[in-house]
């Protein structure tokens, strides 16, 4: 690895597209901008696996080394502060530019067929591009301004494309619901880099991670000495950054956004809100972690009851949501759950940092198999032209390909044996419990759950209601989608599949060193009956008509109605803002704004027009007077200098 | 006979002054405003003369004073008279009054 710049080409080349998109896309491309954006990705997603597959076989110490590719001082404060922009190479960020490479890949060739036609072509495109460069930067970066800069413009791209479709008032309002709520997450990831970087005294991983994590050093004594409300100053920075990470992540209680972002267009959904910015916030963490996990355990603690707590909150609301990309949208909170608490409890080097390369092995195979899944639905979509589960059933005739693709990813993400998701979620679950045993029966729970809104989602759509179907194609025979639609979701089901059986352990681990996973089997019987029994449970209730599950969902009653509206988050957030901060806050400052500031504002202009108003009577346009007037002025100028003045 | 004093002359020289003061508050015609203001010119070239002659007659400074006032009273008056008779020409009039086109 002697010469590792060509690297940045990996950001810069949709980055490229985004630019040559958005100006000349319309006027020139048309059409074509599809497979420009497409050729582009391919390009830097080709870059992005040469360079991961030679950093993981150049591996020759045993140890993995972070290696900064390039580094260029933007902004530079004090010696030591500064603001660089550079690539920062280790296994994690190798891992992530594959996984976002392939899925934004996936998702350019898919949407070649899914978005046809659509008006605003090209403008998706560049979105796309655009999103996918914030994305690489993000995960590339090797200081903490830069991560926060390309964290923004990742949501920047995410409001862009969220709010796609500009003409339907519940985009725009998902849009900005989405900034809003990560914006104001982010106030507290900023307050956070200030604090980290103000007891580390600088803004680099590499430097501020040494600092914060050698207990001897004074730095890091009077840090933890200074406190403020009974904390430590790094335990409030980590706090602070662990919050921006909640609110990308779509963690309670910050997860408000993500269901709402499915109004955008689903291969989006895929991208975006499914296997890459919203595990930003895992990332975030993973990034940090050794400061995390040597300095500030505490915050770790935090990170794995918030975790574990989405995780079971979003997999009950999911059992009870109807539009099959909301169902899906919390299926990934779920899942980004699993992978925040198994940072959570995972520790510091050797065996006990299981947690952490089972976070990041779940990543990894929840991208595919999740990507997946959105992919299927948004071919669903397409084919029945509505998001309801009631719209559809007995699919799976005249859509074979979709039905095998997505039932492939619903047994990996029930955790089906032998399937990517099995492995990467055992793993969780073995890390919780050897650290945490709380974590462990509720992640255990959880995992149950899961399998059984997968399949309530995968039965209702392709076995249940038959006549639906049968209706439709002796109507009119319709094809399941385009060669370039289904390509995408037999990849990933490829990688659905098997993505489990890379030996994770031996490329990512906290410390660098291979981490031997070994593998018990009489651990995984149970967290698989549990799954076993999701699926049975889904499969009795929806496989046919039938009346059981209307029946079970009045005799659970209120747990059912609070689920149904998603445990009155969204109201809860509403009476806040409204009741309490709108009369509270808002109120009192609109008045202050209208009769205090606006006052002087008006008193200032009134009274000079008062003024101007009494004196203008002397521009009479009488020569006469105007000569009277200088003659008595004159006069009492002069007395003034002779007699008062001297 | 005896000669004037410099008080005959100051005295001569106030009285063309307010006499020129009047002329130019009360008269409305632009004309007669004009040559009150010729006269309160000349007052005070006499009262140069005056005091150059009587209070140091062998310095020059208040005659040279006059000549340049009494040149540039000419042009003064040159330049009135062409604004007197563009007035005329486009209000018909050298009334003073009937000039009040520039006013609030």
């Amino acid at each position: 690895m002697n010469n590792i710049s060509y690297i940045v080409l990996i950001p810069l080349l949709p980055l490229a597209g985004f630019v040559l998109l958005g100006l000349f896309g319309k006027k020139y491309f048309g059409k074509a901008s599809g497979i420009i954006g497409t050729l582009l990705l391919f390009a830097s997603a080709s870059l992005a696996i040469y360079t991961a597959y030679h950093y993981f076989a150049s591996n020759v110490t045993g140890q993995y080394q972070s290696v900064i590719a390039l580094k260029y001082t933007w902004l530079q404060f004090s010696n030591g502060l500064s603001i660089d922009m550079g690539l920062y190479l280790d296994s994690i960020s190798m891992m992530m530019i594959v996984v976002v490479t392939l899925i934004s890949l996936m998702v350019h060739i898919y949407s070649l067929g899914y978005m046809k036609g659509e008006k605003r072509f090209c403008t998706y495109y560049a979105y796309l591009g655009l999103f996918t460069f914030s994305m690489l930067g993000l995960v590339l970066s090797s200081n903490i301004f830069q991560i926060y800069m390309f964290w923004e413009l990742v949501g920047v791209s995410s409001y862009l494309l969220i709010g796609f479709y500009y003409d339907k008032p519940s985009a725009v309002a998902a849009c900005k619901k989405a900034f809003i709520v990560t914006r104001f997450a982010d106030l507290g990831f900023l307050i956070g880099i200030l604090v980290l970087s103000y007891v580390s005294g600088t803004l680099d991983f590499n430097t501020m991670i040494q600092t914060l994590t050698q207990p001897e050093s004074s730095t890091l004594k009077t840090a933890v000495a200074s406190s403020f409300l009974g904390v430590s100053a790094v335990t409030w920075g980590g706090l602070l950054i662990f919050m921006g990470g909640a609110g990308k992540s779509a963690m309670f209680p910050l997860h408000i956004w993500l269901p709402d972002a499915m109004e955008g267009p689903t291969p989006v959904s895929a991208l975006i809100h499914a296997a890459t910015m919203v595990v930003a916030g895992v990332y975030l963490v993973a990034r940090l972690f050794p400061i995390f996990a040597i300095t500030t355990p505490v915050v770790l603690e935090v990170i794995g009851w918030v975790g574990v707590i989405s995780a079971v909150i979003a997999a009950i609301i999911a059992c009870t949501q109807t539009d099959i990309k909301r169902v899906l949208a919390y299926s990934t909170m779920s899942q980004i759950g699993f992978m925040m608490f198994a940072l959570g409890v995972s520790k510091y080097g050797g065996e006990a940092g299981l947690g952490f390369t089972a976070s990041m092995f779940h990543l990894f195979t929840h991208a595919m198999f999740k990507a997946l899944l959105f992919l299927g639905a948004g071919a669903v979509i397409h084919y029945v032209h509505s998001n309801e589960m009631k719209d559809m059933g007995g699919l799976r005739k005249s859509m074979p390909i979709t039905h095998i693709t997505f039932l492939i990813a619903c047994l990996a993400i029930a955790g089906f044996p032998l399937l990517s998701g099995f492995f990467s979620k055992e793993e969780i679950l073995l890390a919780a419990y050897q650290q945490n045993a709380a974590i462990y029966w509720i992640a255990l729970f959880t995992s149950g759950l899961t399998a059984f809104y997968m399949f309530r989602l995968y039965f209702s759509i392709f076995w249940n209601r038959e006549h639906l179907a049968h209706s439709e194609t002796t109507t009119h025979k319709k094809s399941e989608g385009p060669f370039v639609m289904m390509l995408p979701l037999i990849i990933l089901a490829i990688g659905a599949a098997a993505a489990g059986y890379i030996p994770f352990g031996k490329y990512v681990s906290t410390d660098g060193k291979p981490l031997e996973s070994h593998f018990d089997l009489s651990f995984s019987i149970l967290p698989v009956v549990l799954g076993f029994a999701g699926i049975v449970t889904a499969w009795i209730m929806y496989k046919k008509q039938n009346p059981l599950p209307d029946k079970l969902s009045s005799s659970f009653g209120a747990l059912y109605k609070a689920s149904y509206h998603k445990f009155y988050i969204d109201e809860i957030y509403l009476f806040i803002t409204k009741k309490i901060l709108f009369n509270l806050v808002g109120r009192p400052a609109a008045w202050f704004d209208k009769h205090v500031v606006d006052g002087i504002v008006n008193f200032t202009g009134n009274s000079i027009q008062w003024m101007a108003e009494s004196i203008k009577k002397f521009q009479s346009g009488k020569l006469q007077s105007y000569a009277a007037l200088f003659l008595m002025t004159a006069l009492i100028i002069a007395t003034i200098f002779i007699y008062i003045w001297k | 006979m005896t000669s004037p004093g410099l008080e005959h002359i100051l005295f001569i020289s106030a009285a063309l002054f307010f006499i020129g003061m009047y002329g130019f508050f009360t008269r409305r015609n632009l004309i007669t405003m004009l040559m009150s203001i010729e006269l309160i010119l000349n007052s005070v070239n006499l009262n140069f003369i005056a005091f150059n002659k009587y209070v140091w007659p062998d310095k020059m400074d208040g005659l040279f004073f006059t000549l340049f006032i009494i040149a540039i009273a000419a042009a003064e008056a040159a330049v009135a008279i062409a604004i007197i008779i563009n007035l005329y020409r486009s209000h018909h009039s050298v009334d003073v009054e009937s000039a009040q086109d520039l006013k609030y």
